[in-house]
């Protein structure tokens, strides 16, 4: 199943299926070891519900959920 | 002198490494400036002395922030002998990342697995050799922390350096490999290029700098693309770069790591803590009690509310003319900070009087005057500080050092965001409350130029340590000779008010001159560590240096000139203290002075008017000399009514007060005006040097002019006529209207979220 990250709930998992948005935001993400076939886990939402942290390549990593709507995830279940 | 560059991603222990290797004996450095923020040091225990230099921590060679630039310009422009690579081996894959991307610089390249202990701690393995083998560069295990494997690491490095080395790349398997390979060629067929590997890499990623730099090979890049065809990412090469580079990483190195056999879903210490800190719940809370109880500590006259519960007699403990007096306030227990300060300004009043004693008499008035009022009395008001600035500074090292900053940051992006900013910019402005410069070079790490400015201009509003002795000498004045309010909520407001400031100027700025989409916010969060305790001795003692060399030099030498023109005439005849009315200083001070009438502290004033004027554009040499030009003049003011010995701190505003007439609204407006207005010379220098556009810089300085003189007359004009506040609110209203109706159909910071875009 397809959804993006931004729609996660904490616990979930999924393996990076693409990335999409602007150039910047994009290329960041990119250098930030989000990229297509990495595995990704959501581990929380922050107090006021927006960013999210998550779980990549071994390290912890906070985005917002705006930005997150820009990775297509392919959903592996719940951890 | 051989050049070794520390290269890696932030929190990858390069500080801590780079310290290890240069030791205390090391000379470092700031250079203040747009094109480095680099620490250099020398390394002895090699055949010959090592220069080491510390490049800002970065997680790709991508042209986006600032920090990524000032790296990459240096590696290609310097040319170092060799790039230590630092690399976290908890963190393998990411690190490697940038590992891939020096690798492609023709300059020998060395990696140093940094945290083996913690990844053998978890029990994980990383097979270093192979490591090596397969990256085709030396690699050494290292613990920065207890300095194990230095020796190896630099003999290592030292003979890598000894070798000219060719950059190689890992994407010969991608699919880019042919034309990376064309374009390699065409630029180092240029003979203009240096690093033509690199280059070709960048040009094929379409990176702005190369395109720039090489238009003539764009077209054969597009030609490329035009028959190119690939069934995840189309055309898009600077995907496909990323991607060959991961791919290559995961591909080749998870046979080096064995990963630790934890069980899925077991918490670590760090999840833990991580639990309570970011808890839905109590996550915002405990951040706000954390940051009360630094400033408690640091500033409280009360610090267990014992006087406020009336819970010990006033005359409980007193001390009075011991040495331990500067403990014990009226009925209650000072705070840490306080009770340094006592004995600081208690020990330094002693020095001052026991000096005054034996020059009286004993050489001319004037000398007497100079070396006492002059140099100790400017020079002491400021010194007496210097333990709060450190203690404050101590516990927001500490804060940063365990990782909770970084959270912090995740919990408030949501405020944050509200305003235009991102959760990133906490970091820069919380760090305002210690020192302006250190804060504005931080806004380095803000990817977004607009963001950038609008930190760097409200910087100056979170009340920097330099600032805090005019907002307590001050607040004590007012309790002392109005008997009104409480010292410690005054100062509290006033920081309260900077902040307040500073939220409706970024609006401001964000709604008219910066619009533009919020900045994003991707960031990692750092595991939870102790903080250590070398670390933070290391911050403070460079803290202290910078603090004392600045009393010392400038705010030594302004005091010395504040003295010497409000001790002569324009005739340059020697006026005693009483006459100093007819010195240079009132003179230029009366002529200015009108133009604060606004404010309060102008024409409204009787005779020695002036002095707050004057103060407050000492302030601007370095914002010290606002209560060290109080301390110099209050002397010679008390001296024209009754002759009185040296007074300080509080007790010199006090005379002021009494001298000028002025009121609480215009002392507020005055505390108000220094806080938000141009800051130091130094943080000028900082901001100008950050900003690195004239426009933008000459922009920044007419906003805080404009900033302070309006909150200024804000606060007066109140608090003097409390009706006139239907009159500001009525003219906020309308300014709100217009600029809401202005920006109607203009892109606004404020970008919607919608669930699943």
């Amino acid at each position: 199943m397809l959804k993006s990250l931004d729609l996660f709930v904490p616990g979930e998992a999924g393996i990076i299926k693409a990335v999409s948005g602007e150039g910047k935001i994009r290329r960041r993400l990119f250098d930030m070891g989000v990229t297509p076939g990495a595995a990704v886990t959501l581990r929380k939402t922050a107090p006021l519900g927006d960013p999210i942290e998550v779980t990549i390549r071994g390290y912890e990593l906070t985005l917002r959920k705006a930005e997150a709507a820009y990775i297509t995830m392919e959903v592996r279940g719940n951890a | 002198m051989l050049k070794f560059a520390l290269a890696g991603n932030p929190n990858s222990g390069k500080t801590t490494l780079f310290n290890t290797l240069t030791g205390s004996t090391a000379h470092v450095g700031n250079w203040p400036g747009v094109t480095v923020d680099k620490k250099e040091g020398v390394y002895k225990k090699c055949g010959e002395p090592i220069s080491i230099i510390d490049l800002p921590g970065i997680y790709s060679l991508s042209p986006y922030t600032p920090e990524e630039i000032i790296s990459r310009n240096y590696i290609l422009d310097e040319k170092p002998d060799c790039v230590i690579n630092i690399v976290d081996a908890t963190n393998l894959e990411r690190n490697l990342y940038l590992t891939t991307q020096l690798m492609e610089i023709d300059v020998p390249v060395i990696v140093a697995l940094n945290m083996m202990d913690e990844v053998t701690r978890c029990g994980g393995k990383i097979d270093a050799a192979k490591l090596e083998k397969k990256l085709g560069i030396p690699v050494a295990e290292v613990s920065a922390l207890k300095g194990a494997g230095i020796k190896v690491l630099m003999d290592k490095a030292y003979a890598a350096s000894k070798t000219p080395r060719k950059g190689s790349t890992v994407l010969k398997d991608s699919a880019l490999a042919h034309l990376i390979n064309d374009v390699k060629i065409a630029l180092a067929g240029s003979g203009k290029v240096d690093n033509p590997l690199f280059h070709a890499v960048k040009l094929v990623e379409m990176d702005s700098l190369e395109v720039e730099a090489h238009k003539e090979l764009v077209q054969m890049i597009d030609d490329f693309k035009a028959i190119f065809t690939d069934n995840t990412f189309g055309a898009d090469f600077e995907a496909i770069v990323a991607d060959s580079r991961y791919q290559y990483i995961s591909k080749n190195f998870s046979c080096v790591l064995t990963k630790p056999t934890k069980a899925e879903g077991a918490l670590t210490k760090s999840d833990k803590v991580d639990r309570v800190l970011t808890h839905k719940w109590w996550g915002i809370p405990i951040f706000l009690v954390i940051l009360f109880a630094v400033f408690h500590l640091t500033f409280s006259e009360d610090l267990l509310y014992l006087g406020a519960m009336g819970a010990i007699p006033e005359t409980f403990v007193s001390l009075e003319g011991t040495f331990y007096e500067g403990m014990f306030g009226a009925g209650s227990i000072h705070s840490p900070g306080v009770i340094l300060f006592n004995f600081l300004d208690s020990s330094m009043g002693g020095v001052s009087e026991a000096l005054a004693g034996a020059m009286e008499g004993a050489v001319a008035d004037w000398a007497t005057g100079l070396v006492v009022d002059g140099v100790l009395g400017g020079l002491f008001a400021v010194l007496s500080f210097l333990p709060q600035i450190l203690l404050l500074f101590l516990f927001f090292s500490i804060l940063e050092d365990s990782g909770y900053m970084a959270r912090v940051a995740f919990i408030l992006d949501r405020i944050f965001r509200r305003f235009g900013l991102s959760g990133r910019a906490f970091m820069p402005m919380i760090m305002g409350f210690g020192c302006s410069i250190p804060a504005m070079i931080n806004t380095r790490t803000l990817a977004d130029s607009n963001e950038r400015t609008a930190t760097i201009r409200v910087i100056p509003f979170f009340s920097c340590g330099a600032k805090l002795p005019i907002l307590t000498a001050i607040a004590g004045a007012i309790v002392m000779n109005f008997g009104v309010g409480n010292a410690d909520i005054i100062t509290y407001s006033m920081y309260v008010l900077g902040i307040a400031t500073a939220i409706v100027t970024v609006l401001l700025m964000r709604n008219t001159t910066m619009r533009g989409e919020v900045p994003p916010f991707i960031m990692e969060l750092p595991a939870y560590h102790a903080p250590q305790f070398k670390n933070l001795m290391l911050h403070l003692w460079d803290k202290l240096k910078h603090f004392v060399k600045k009393a010392f030099t400038i705010i030594l030498a302004s005091t010395i000139v504040i003295w010497f023109v409000s001790h002569f005439s324009w005739g340059w005849n020697y006026l005693p203290d009483a006459a100093i009315n007819e010195s240079i200083l009132a003179g230029l001070g009366q002529f200015v002075q009108p133009l604060f009438t606004p404010l309060g502290f102008g024409s409204q004033l009787n005779a020695w008017g002036w002095v707050f004027v004057v103060a407050a554009v000492t302030g601007l040499i370095a914002k010290e000399n606002v209560i060290a030009t109080f301390g110099t003049l209050a002397a010679c003011i008390t001296a024209g009514f009754a002759a009185d010995e040296a007074l300080e701190g509080i007790d010199s505003v006090v005379q002021m007060i009494t001298a000028t007439g002025i009121t609480v609204p215009a002392l507020l407006a005055f505390i108000a005006f220094n806080m938000t207005t141009i800051p130091c010379f130094a943080a000028v220098a900082t901001a100008k040097a950050e900003l690195n556009d004239k426009k933008k810089y000459h922009a920044t300085l007419l906003f805080w002019i404009v900033t302070s003189y309006v909150v200024g007359t804000i606060i007066y004009v109140i608090g003097s006529w409390w009706w006139t506040s239907f009159l500001f609110a009525a003219a906020i209203a309308l300014a709100v209207f217009l600029i809401i109706r202005n920006n109607k159909h203009r892109k606004c910071p404020f970008r919607k979220y919608k669930k699943g875009v």
